[in-house]
């Protein structure tokens, strides 16, 4: 039982990092279609806003409250910069648009080591997340709880702005129809730019939580990437529902898979299970009903 | 019209001088001129160009963005490596690497390769096939566009961290390396370094020649047709998914090869040729050359990865802000590469375009974008 439970909460505990790295993703490769190769470069900024904050902020527990809205903001406004400069001029060729962020993303890892130099770089935690809490008899570190519990707000918060604002019901308008959003009246391009934001802002806020759990150097992103694009890819686009499933889904699959063999292995594992996962539902897991040729 | 203006206005024999002039340039002009240590390095690339025009086809024509090529390169490539380690053992001998880091044993995976013939089927077959496989199961299910390009990457980051965390059996982090012959040729002989070199060269020009075939043929246009239209070539009658498999495991049978070549050339191969960063980087060539042209991505791939050496010893992190600038500009502003600025000076010079080529080097509009209609 308690094997199950500690299999259990490392696999929530990973699908909880994976979330606060999709979340933002999904949101942009939802609306616009547009692959963002540089989102982890965004979080690799938000976690650097983490470290940069301490060393302005020393007590810890204050620099995690204060770098979580700061790191919202420098990864958004890069993430807004980013958009109108080079995004917005590609949105006819989203493909392409993949491989330009990844030239971005090449440029900003290059820029964080000559920064703050190579070699990684630590955050230090603060005191009240040191220690683990007993839940059902199975010890869990507060960092991760953290993490679980931050992830699931910034999902709440997220699943608000999209049902009750104006700006989520226009967002929603565009996912849907972007031609038929623009007919009613809405202005797409600032729906997008804003959507980029918040998107980009929330990778932000994953970069700060990185931070809890290791050193982060300029390559940070680039080991979160790939998994994230994978829960964006099984999770179906248009909705978060599909990704917060997903994210948990896979987080629980590879720490099974992690337990009954290698790390390594379990990856391939992981892997195989989404191949044959779309050979059921192709578009994934929650999809928007269009009448468009699939 | 003389008989040398009717030789370079005919098609056909314009293209034969154009293969004409490849081998002058790479059997008698390149080894003439060149030390054994550039030449080395310029059947690194020929190696490199490989993977490059497979890339040309998948991408440029049919307009599949695999960002997973190091995949099928590293599986020709640790084929032949592991073949290369099983013959310097001698028969029956064990790879040095796994006394250190294994049991000492070989494992009964490893034995086929022992044999010299079937080492070299397998370059060729365990690429195709699993790029067959992975094909049929995506594009059956119409899984395109910005999907199969994560699942691509995807399935590039898996084959790395396997290999890293298979250390006993695959070298791990360090690779396979330290070679000592090549089909019972010593490989530390300058004469069998050359030999290479003309291997790599000839296997290069013999790909560009069936690259073309394919893009002549009914095929060929089958393919470009997909790429920019795949649901009216459906309404027509054809299998799309079959004409995109055919093609990506054409990609990856010369990614195979490339591979393998890549192994006796430059003596190790290990995840870091691999993976993600890596797999993505063979695109840049190919982007740059043209993606959509035979010899746009040929070029590419060289020019880059000639700049690459030379540059990166130099200015390690200025190369790194140079390819970054290159991915942004080259595929944000000249999307055609620079084959589109010398079709683009032909036809300024003469009025009627030029039979055969390609209309645009833009990829078409492939993005699983809900509610737009089709």
């Amino acid at each position: 039982m308690d094997v199950l439970f500690s299999q259990l909460f490392a696999g929530l505990s990973l699908g909880s990092v994976l979330l606060l790295a999709a979340l933002g993703l999904a949101l942009t490769f939802g609306q616009m279609g547009v692959i963002n190769m540089a989102h982890g470069e965004l979080m690799m900024a938000g976690a650097y806003t983490a470290f940069v904050v301490q060393g302005v902020v020393s007590d810890a527990g204050l620099s995690l409250l204060v770098s979580l809205p700061v790191g919202f903001l420098v990864g958004g406004l890069l993430g807004l910069l980013l958009e109108v400069t080079l995004i917005s001029r590609m949105y006819r060729r989203p493909l392409d648009t993949l491989l330009v962020t990844w030239g971005v993303a090449l440029v900003l890892q290059q820029v964080a080591r000559d920064v703050f130099g190579a070699p990684n770089v630590d955050v230090r935690a603060p005191s009240w997340l040191s220690g683990a809490v007993e839940i059902f008899g199975v010890g869990m570190p507060r960092t991760r709880v953290f993490i679980l519990v931050l992830a699931l707000v910034c999902v709440g918060v997220l699943a608000l702005v999209l049902r009750t604002t104006p700006l989520g019901r226009r967002i929603r308008a565009v996912v849907q129809n972007r031609d038929l959003a623009e007919a009613s009246g809405i202005s797409t391009r600032r729906t997008d730019r804003l959507t980029f934001f918040i998107g980009s802002g929330v990778a932000g806020v994953a970069g700060v939580a990185l931070t809890l759990l290791g050193s982060i150097g300029p390559t940070l992103g680039t080991n979160y990437i790939v998994d994230a694009f994978l829960v964006v890819v099984a999770g179906g686009i248009g909705q978060i529902k599909g990704t917060v499933i997903a994210a948990f889904g896979l987080g629980i699959l590879q720490a099974t898979f992690e337990y009954s063999t290698t790390a390594s292995v379990a990856k391939v594992l992981v892997f195989v299970v989404i191949v044959l996962f779309l050979q059921v539902r192709p578009q994934g897991l929650v999809t928007v009903r269009t009448r468009s040729l699939a | 019209m003389t008989f040398l203006q009717r030789l370079l206005t005919n098609p056909r024999s314009r293209v034969l001088l154009g293969f004409a002039l490849a081998a002058v340039l790479l059997f008698a002009v390149a080894p003439a001129t060149m030390s054994t240590f550039r030449l080395n390095l310029l059947a690194k690339f020929l190696c490199l160009a490989m993977v490059a025009v497979g890339i040309g086809l998948a991408w440029g024509r049919g307009g599949m963005l695999t960002l997973g090529q190091g995949v099928f390169f590293g599986l020709g490539a640790y084929i032949m490596a592991m073949h290369l380690k099983l013959a310097d053992a001698g028969p029956g001998g064990v790879p040095d690497f796994m006394m250190l880091y294994g049991s000492g044993v070989v494992p009964a995976w490893w034995e086929p390769l022992r044999n010299p013939v079937l080492a070299v089927l397998l370059v060729v077959l365990v690429p195709t096939a699993l790029a067959v496989v992975l094909g049929l199961a995506m594009f059956r299910r119409r899984v395109r566009g910005a999907y199969f390009a994560i699942l691509s990457q995807a399935l590039a980051a898996a084959f790395a961290i396997l290999l890293v965390g298979q250390q006993a059996t695959t070298g791990g982090t360090n690779g396979l390396n330290g070679f000592r012959s090549f089909f019972g040729f010593d490989l530390t002989d300058p004469v069998n370094k050359r030999m290479l070199f003309f291997i790599a060269a000839g296997t290069l020009l013999v790909m560009v020649a069936v690259v073309r075939q394919l893009m002549l043929s009914r095929f060929g246009e089958l393919l470009v047709a997909v790429r920019d239209q795949e649901n009216r070539v459906r309404f027509l009658g054809y299998d799309p998914a079959t004409i995109k498999v055919v093609a990506y495991a054409a990609a990856a049978a010369m990614a195979g090869i490339g591979g393998a070549l890549f192994v006796p050339v430059v003596g190790i191969v290990s995840p870091a040729d691999v993976g993600v960063v890596p797999s993505i980087g063979f695109l840049i060539g190919v982007a740059i050359g043209g993606r959509a042209t035979l010899l746009g991505p040929v070029l590419g791939a060289v020019a880059v990865s000639w700049a690459q050496t030379s540059l990166s010893e130099q200015f390690p992190s200025g190369w790194i802000y140079f390819q970054g600038a290159l991915f942004v500009l080259v595929v944000a502003f000249l999307p055609g590469g620079l084959a589109s600025l010398v079709s683009r000076w032909a036809r300024r010079r003469s009025a009627p375009p030029a039979p055969g080529a390609p209309a645009a080097g833009l990829a078409p509009e492939e993005a699983p974008v809900v509610g737009r209609s089709a």
